[in-house]
């Protein structure tokens, strides 16, 4: 293709400014939108500032008032273990779900892509959804009591209600994290699977020892992302707890507690600024500790390989002395 | 060869069928409740999967109730609003990423890792406060704004241009070409299949964005759809037909446009996890 020269003063002027006139429209957008609320958010966690007043410094008061605060450890509690009881079931459930659609079966690509649709639609609409459907006379209950069995009260009892909500954040990413599996599983080598089934190996071994080693490193990051996603739970719990988190607010997520303080028209704004605080670090500290983990258990496969590598040195060199 | 025997097949189809029943018969049951008539029966014990007279009836309905077809038409201009500042934004920023060499490029660079570090729920309320004093809050440019370059998006168009041969661009070069030149009518033709992701990727995220705009809108006129469903369910839970409906309206374009583009939605998956 042969392009003309740049003949303009217009051109020229913009050749010399080029590299930033690129970067301006994103780099202000980031700056702006992510970069400045952020130090604002770390500033103001130190201010006791309401919606409307500026509010003045106040040192590490928020976080005091934090310790005393009944709401933030409920929340905390919830947050936390939601990484706890999320994070296991979108490790190993879309890995299985993978395996399962894996093989090149006709019609296998419309299974993919039907599991896929909970994740293009937004949380709204599928908690919408699953509220209809766990409703005391919906259609679980439904199904429940033509077997003779419930009603379970799903959206009445603070507990079920919190592992409702956990169920459809699990039910929400199955097919986002399959694909990511499916991905990594194309990556083992065949050559590997047919070995071992040549060896003699039944399916759950060669599942064992040739797949799990293969796919760790996916699994570190699937734990990571969906760590990070299960502690900065809003939207599900929202609607279907409702904006006050349930019966006597017992489950609000920290998030849910970030939104209630800092917004209205008397909002707690510092206060609201520490808890985002608090957030934040946490959900970087969970990243650096899931990859830190896979990192660990990465080398210590690292380790066992090297082993190896020296026993077939071994071997080579009683060889050679007894040639 | 590994070959698939027949009883493995008939288990594997098996499990599929029921897994597509847990994943997708939620919508459809959801679609057959927004079809039933006022006079039939919801709570039936068995439940009955398809409704007896289908009816539009509680579409209608559910226009009446609040301005549904208003939330759907502000959800559109903001979702192709973030479709589009995003492409121009990232593709322009990723273009000087991987390609200009210019004093503060890793600077640069760094300001995008950092802005990816810092999720958007430990920020929203500086960022209220932010719109607030801009005099924005309660628009729908408010909205936009936020999200309308993702750093996540311009670190993907940083590697997709870095991906490209550097050869094409030297013969621009020797031809005289200037950067604007060899990003428009070189590299950008070249990263069509990281744009269509970038833009199906920005258009999904702002069309089932919650968090934000429930914070931002406080007037009922401007909900985008997710919050006025929000609104909806708050206010009219006695009739799940009519919820039903909303939620029906809301999903249905998406569905249609991942029906259409499967795969892009599928490499960004891919392109996004590895980033992000």
């Amino acid at each position: 293709m042969k392009i003309p020269a740049v003949t303009t003063r217009a051109g020229r002027v913009l050749g010399a400014l080029g590299p930033w006139l690129f970067l301006l429209p994103a780099l202000a957008v980031v700056a702006v939108f992510s970069l400045y609320p952020f130090l604002t958010t770390a500033h103001q966690a130190f201010t006791d500032a309401r919606t409307l007043t500026p509010g003045r410094w106040t040192g590490l008061e928020n976080f005091r008032a934090m310790l005393d605060d009944e709401q933030f450890w409920t929340a905390l509690r919830n947050s936390a273990l939601y990484v706890l009881l999320v994070v296991p079931c979108t490790v190993l459930l879309p890995l299985l779900l993978a395996l399962l659609v894996r093989k090149q079966l006709p019609g296998v690509t419309f299974f993919r892509a039907a599991y896929y649709t909970p994740v293009v639609a937004s949380v709204v609409v599928v908690a919408l959804i699953w509220t209809w459907m766990l409703d005391d006379r919906g259609l679980v209950n439904g199904i429940l009591r033509a077997f003779g069995a419930g009603p379970v009260d799903f959206l009445g009892d603070a507990w079920l209600l919190l592992f409702s909500a956990m169920a459809l954040t699990v039910w929400k990413g199955l097919g986002y994290y399959m694909i990511i599996y499916l991905a990594a599983l194309g990556n083992v080598p065949r050559e590997l699977h047919e070995a071992a089934a040549v060896d003699g190996a039944g399916a759950l071994r060669r599942f064992l020892s040739v797949t799990l080693p293969a796919v760790r490193p996916t699994m570190v990051l699937v734990a990571a992302l969906s760590a990070v996603a299960a502690f900065k739970v809003f939207s599900e719990v929202y609607l279907m707890a409702g904006p006050t988190g349930g019966p006597a607010g017992q489950d609000t997520t920290l998030v849910m507690l970030v939104q209630r303080t800092g917004t209205g028209l008397n909002g707690r704004v510092g206060y609201s600024s520490a808890l985002s605080l608090v957030v934040f670090v946490i959900t970087l500290l969970l990243m650096l500790l899931v990859l830190r983990a896979g990192r660990v258990r990465g080398e210590a496969g690292h380790a066992r390989g090297d082993d190896s590598h020296a026993r077939h040195g071994h071997g080579r060199a009683r060889r050679e002395e007894r040639g | 060869m590994l070959r698939t025997s027949g009883r493995e097949k008939v288990l594997r189809y098996a499990l599929m069928l029921l897994v597509l029943a847990l994943t997708v018969g939620p919508f459809l049951w959801q679609l057959s409740t927004s079809l039933k008539d006022t006079t039939e029966d919801i709570y039936t014990s068995p439940p009955r999967f398809l409704p007896q007279h289908p009816t539009g009836h509680n579409y209608a309905e559910v226009a009446d109730t609040i301005p549904v077809w208003d939330y759907a038409f502000n959800s559109l201009k903001v979702a192709t609003a973030a479709v589009l500042t995003n492409l121009v934004g990232a593709a322009m920023a990723g273009y000087a990423l991987a390609r200009l060499r210019f004093r503060g490029r890793r600077a640069a660079g760094l300001a995008f890792v950092l802005a990816l570090l810092v999720p958007v729920e430990s920020i929203v309320i500086a960022q209220l406060t932010l719109v607030r004093d801009l005099q924005l809050n309660n628009t729908l440019v408010a909205v936009v704004l936020p999200g309308s370059v993702s750093a996540l998006n311009v670190l993907l168009m940083r590697n997709a241009f870095a991906a490209l041969p550097y050869e094409t661009e030297e013969a621009a070069v020797i031809d005289g070409a200037n950067a604007w030149q060899r990003f428009l009518r070189i590299a950008l033709p070249s990263v069509r299949g990281t744009l269509a992701v970038v833009a199906i990727f920005a258009f999904m995220g702002a069309w089932d964005d919650f968090l934000w705009p429930l914070i931002v809108l406080s007037d009922q006129h401007r909900f985008t759809l997710t919050v006025g469903l929000n609104y909806l369910h708050g206010t009219f839970t006695q009739n799940p037909r009519l919820v039903a409906a909303g939620t029906v309206i809301a999903v249905a374009p998406l569905v249609v446009m991942f029906a259409c583009l499967q795969r892009y939605f599928f490499r960004g998956v891919g392109e996004g996890a590895v980033k992000g």
